[in-house]
């Protein structure tokens, strides 16, 4: 059982930069490990921390100002390696939404199976949450999974995003995919003799 | 009706169809890695499930193996611990296991193929994105993640949505001294890094059918790094040809239905894809990137775009990248002194590639000041480069062969780029950090890391062949 989403209120960390690959958000030294924890203790290790393990003043995670369960990042998130690694860093760093313009696919399947809800808006709406929390680090989003709603609760524009019932259904209730093929085993096996 | 190739495959392994369009897609073969398998291994022991479909998988770890003396423990426990796990899981689940020192042992993606274990018209996944690879042979394949790796053993099933579908015609013929690696790179940097995503690409024209087997893994490997969800290429004569007795090939009279049923796998004269590309052969150079994602490449010969190319919401991303790799808008990467090269990678650590590369340096010498590292994809293609002499022409000019693995394409083992310096590299990514903190990769193909290895910069490989 995940973690389930319903509506959440909070501020955010801002990352607007572009391309952010798999690779910066996990580097490859740390998927050694054989379980899902402490992954996000190294979320953007590179960026968060300089060569001898100190804080890097200037990484936003570094930065008390911002703070929250909504990371809100530049276009095409997540590309690159299919590690899932990402994902359990950022749900394991405590993030419940990220909120992009754009995500690379595997990364995006990766959240939603582990309770992270990949928000696409238009660049005009993400480029607008980067202004408000210039302007106010306090400012606060409002997602509401069930209306399929984010709000900018500086400015008050409401936008409506996509996401399949399926998936959906999947996240506010804490279900994931292998619960579902599990109850459906009858399926394979009447597909797999039919094919021969 | 009129299909594309990905449609008929497709269609052909779909189990059910959820009300919202969500499809239940059977997987014929599973490939496991070390790195994004033990997780999934261990939610299958806390569920108390078996393998469903052992026959269909195989177990191989590649990346974090070392490149020398692979007959002695792994030095690193950590490394050491995550290559055992996978021998212990394939064990306890009654998987195929080709660990180190397997004559099968060598990167995933390269052993699939050469092996026969991937075949055309099959569905493939693996806990990495360059599953994309499999896709050169007429199969459906790509990457998944670790949950994805679960449901697979699990159930021999994935919940999929149908990606749109993307053919890339690369029509004409290549000018001399370009290679596969070339036409891709050259595609994602019109593509640019995200340019694919959501969809499943055919690649087709001229200069695809062109191409040897190898050529064609080379060019769908690379096809996650413009986002998208796979790649992959018609079966024709060449496919068949490369297949023909292979180890896990089918024989006899199953080789003759499966060849009858791969003729079939092919896009219909009227199929529709949602997106259509068309690239001229004539247009493609020798590339090299020199930015931090596979996006940001070049002809050899031009100067790296301008701030004000760039869209606005993308400057601050660009010039974190040039800073990165200590080069400046508007100059030629041409020239410039490197430190390091590596030939290898799934994406080119193939007998074609290491032919290319012992092609450009017979007769020369390595730069005294050049670290190379020649990392053949599987102990396979390490065979065969001795069976041709290519070990003794790489050796008289200087080079050492090491063993197989996926080495410094992510550095996870102890072939890692020193911060600061400059790789010429044969591998897929040049994401900061990727061959080791704070060094800087710039992308080629054999050719030109071959080019780079002789003269310690970069070098337009065609004023030396």
């Amino acid at each position: 059982m995940k973690e389930k989403i319903n509506i959440i209120t909070s501020t955010c960390v801002p990352l607007p930069l572009e391309n952010v690959d798999t690779d910066q958000i996990i580097p490859a030294r740390f998927l050694k490990a054989t379980t899902r924890e402490g992954f996000g203790d190294n979320l953007f290790r590179d960026w968060r921390y300089d060569k001898k393990g100190n804080p890097n003043p200037d990484f936003v995670l570094n930065q008390d100002t911002y703070k929250g369960q909504i990371l809100v990042a530049g276009k095409n998130f997540g590309s690159g390696s299919s590690r899932e690694h990402a994902a359990w860093a950022i749900a394991g760093y405590g993030f419940r939404i990220v909120v992009s313009s754009f995500f690379a696919d595997i990364f995006k399947n990766n959240s939603m199976n582990n309770g992270v809800l990949p928000l696409v808006v238009t660049p005009e709406f993400l480029s607008g949450i980067f202004a408000s929390v210039e302007a106010d680090p306090a400012t606060t989003l409002t997602v509401d999974l069930p209306n399929q709603t984010i709000t900018n609760n500086a400015t008050g524009t409401t936008e409506s995003f996509e996401i399949n019932p399926y998936k959906k259904d999947c996240l506010v209730n804490g279900l994931d995919d292998i619960d579902y093929l599990l109850a459906n085993k009858d399926k394979i096996e009447k597909y797999e003799l039919e094919r021969r | 009706m009129s299909k594309t190739l990905f449609e008929k495959i497709w269609e052909k392994h779909v189990v059910d169809t959820l009300a919202d369009g969500t499809i239940q897609l059977y997987i014929d073969r599973l490939y496991c890695h070390e790195v994004t398998s033990p997780q999934a291994f261990a939610g299958l022991r806390e569920r108390g499930l078996k393998a469903f479909r052992p026959q269909q998988i195989t177990c191989i770890p590649d990346h974090n193996i070392p490149t020398l003396n692979q007959d002695q423990p792994i030095q690193d426990p950590v490394s050491k611990n995550q290559v055992d796990t996978l021998e212990k899981n394939a064990k306890d689940f009654g998987l195929a296991y080709y660990g180190l020192q397997h004559p099968k042992n060598g990167i995933i993606h390269v052993v699939g193929p050469e092996t026969g274990l991937t075949q055309p018209g099959m569905t493939i996944v693996c806990g990495d994105s360059h599953t994309s690879t499999h896709g050169a042979m007429g199969a459906i394949a790509f990457g998944i993640g670790t949950s994805e790796v679960e449901m697979t053993l699990a159930t021999q099933c994935i919940m999929q949505h149908k990606p749109k579908t993307m053919r890339i015609t690369v029509d004409g013929r290549l000018k001399p001294g370009v290679t596969a690696k070339d036409i891709a790179l050259y595609i994602i940097s019109q593509m640019t890094t995200g340019g694919a995503t959501g969809c499943f690409v055919e690649y087709a024209g001229e200069s695809i059918r062109n191409t040897t087997m190898e050529d064609r893994l080379t060019i769908c490997n690379l096809s996650i790094e413009m986002g998208a969800r796979g790649g992959m290429i018609a079966p024709d004569q060449v496919t068949f040809d490369y297949l023909k007795d292979r180890e896990f090939a089918p024989r006899g009279e199953a080789w003759d239905q499966a060849l009858a049923y791969w003729r079939t796998l092919y896009t219909d004269a009227d199929a529709v894809f949602d997106k259509e590309i068309v690239f001229h052969a004539e247009d493609i150079e020798p590339m090299v990137t020199y930015g931090t994602n596979p996006g940001m490449g070049m002809g050899i010969r031009e100067n790296i775009p301008s701030l004000e190319s760039v869209d606005e919401a993308g400057r601050i991303s660009y010039e974190k990248s040039l800073e990165y790799m200590g080069f400046k808008a508007g100059e030629p990467v041409l020239g410039k002194t490197i430190d390091y090269v590596f030939l290898g990678s799934c994406t080119n650590g193939h007998i074609e590639d290491f032919r290319a590369f012992a092609s450009l340096v017979k007769g020369k010498k390595k730069a005294a000041h050049v670290v190379a590292w020649l990392v053949p994809g599987s102990w396979l293609v390490k065979k065969q480069i001795r069976a041709e002499g290519l070990d003794q022409v790489l050796a008289d000019a200087g080079f050492e062969l090491r063993q197989p693995g996926c080495s410094a394409c992510l550095a996870m083992n102890e072939d890692k780029v020193p911060a600061g310096k400059y790789a010429v590299s044969t591998s897929n990514r040049n994401f900061e950090g990727r061959q080791g903190p704070g060094a800087r990769t710039i992308l080629a193909g054999p050719l030109v890391a071959a080019a780079a290895a002789v003269t310690g910069k970069i070098t337009d490989p065609r004023e030396l062949i």
